[in-house]
């Protein structure tokens, strides 16, 4: 259930809020996915198991000649319109003729179709959005804790005369997007509830909310998870993983599939790296193993160093852009 | 648990094509997992007991066929088998692979 509004999420149900008035209190858009039970076995070919001769008889239980919309004659004159009770019930005992679908024999029909197919085409609409306004999208992965949202922040005091927009990817909570909505920048949460990643779906409507203007930057911070945002495209332009030296030089091994999907890898907490066991050559050697294309960029968010770098980057996408 | 997703989709697909041809009834839905997909199989079979819950394939199997990764090697052309998907290329050492084989995840037939 969810626990904003108490209507009844479902295990792919996710909820957009966005926030409403200066005090940052986060009003509750509905966009539920429901799954339906279906009792009946309405809308589907499936699981019927017969189908119904459209002359069969009906045994009553009753003769009579009456039809449903029939006439009584009354013999007499009523000045009002009035029902009339029957006083018997009507027997519906259908005989079906069922035929046998036992006999028929199993069938193999081909498919070969990409199970994330509908998510792909809806990204490849996002994305064509974003490239006929001329915003540049960004989708930025991370396990939970490599200071995303501290990146994010920085990111938009540093580009003070940019149009920023984002978008805020957690199973629960608002508390990253209070923390981007207080510094002016209009943001958009998806609590993807038990799901751990965005998809284009979630994306397209958030965006539909959001309504950026042309020539924007679009930062989508996705659920802290270093597995599942691999395999869904939003539309992004680029995907940009982001790694701190606190967890590890092995990542890139572990994760493989994040950091071959990725075409940005952003190395944060540098400013750490005398206190902990990570070495800087070995990380990207890993993370060249599987992405021989991956570019990189050292930071700290924290101290600024190595910021200017990251900075530099998106100015030249989004001014790559509004050239065009 | 994004293999609970997949399993969605996977739903969506063999129904959509159910419909299309006609078909009352699926007792089974063939997919091709590669080993370099990103979807775990055992997580994908627990996810599919779940996801087909409440709907028209409650009774179906999923039969999935895993298809290994292959790849080759961009610096010297070389076609190797790697055990993991980092090794190194065992003719010339290089780290430029090209994964040809194995990032399948596709809905391949539905058996009635």
């Amino acid at each position: 259930m969810c626990e904003t509004c108490g209507c009844n999420g479902s295990e792919s149900g996710y909820i957009l809020l966005k926030p409403a008035g200066a005090d940052g209190q986060f009003s509750h858009t509905h966009h539920h996915e429901h799954n339906h039970k279906h009792t009946g076995n309405d809308d589907h070919h499936l699981s019927h198991g017969h189908s119904h001769d459209p002359n069969h008889m009906h045994d009553h239980g009753l003769d009579h000649q009456q039809e449903a919309g029939h006439m009584h004659d009354h013999g007499q004159d009523h000045q009002y319109d009035h029902m009339h009770d029957h006083g018997h019930d009507h027997q519906h005992d259908h005989i079906h003729d069922i035929p046998d679908t036992t006999v028929e024999q199993s069938r193999r029909i081909v498919v070969e179709t990409d199970i994330l197919h509908r998510n792909d085409l809806l990204a490849e609409r996002n994305r064509g959005y974003f490239e006929g306004l001329g915003i540049v999208a960004l989708n930025l992965v991370s396990s939970p804790g490599s200071g995303k949202t501290t990146i994010l922040e920085k990111t938009i005091r540093d580009l003070s005369g940019q149009l920023i927009y984002v978008i805020e990817g957690d199973q629960q909570t608002t508390l990253d997007a209070q923390r981007i909505f207080s510094t002016g920048t209009p943001v958009i949460q998806v609590n993807t509830g038990n799901g751990c990643h965005l998809d284009a779906e979630m994306t397209n409507k958030a965006v539909k909310e959001l309504n950026p203007q042309a020539n924007s930057l679009l930062l989508i911070e996705n659920v802290g998870n270093l597995v599942c945002p691999a395999l869904f495209d939003l539309g992004e332009k680029y995907r940009v993983v982001i790694v701190s030296v606190t967890e590890g030089d092995d990542k890139p091994l572990k994760y493989p599939n994040m950091f071959q999907s990725s075409q940005i890898c952003v190395i944060n907490k540098t400013d750490l790296l005398p206190y902990v066991d990570f070495s800087m050559e070995r990380f990207k050697n890993y993370a060249l193993r599987v992405n021989p294309a991956l570019f990189f960029i050292g930071l700290s968010a924290t101290t600024g160093e190595g910021f200017e770098n990251w900075i530099r980057w998106i100015q030249e996408q989004v001014g790559g852009n509004s050239e065009r | 648990m994004h293999e609970f997703s997949v399993a969605q989709h996977i739903i969506e697909i063999a129904l959509q094509s159910a419909k299309e041809h006609h078909v009352d009834h699926i007792s089974s839905v063939e997919v091709e997992i590669g080993q370099a997909a990103g979807v775990v199989t055992e997580a994908l079979e627990f996810a599919w007991e779940s996801a087909v819950r409440d709907t028209a394939l409650q009774n179906a199997a999923l039969l999935i066929k895993e298809i290994p990764v292959s790849v080759v090697c961009r610096s010297c052309g070389m076609q190797y088998d790697p055990q993991e998907i980092f090794d190194l290329c065992p003719r010339c050492g290089d780290m430029n692979p090209d994964i040809i084989r194995g990032k399948e995840l596709r809905v391949s037939a539905i058996i009635t």
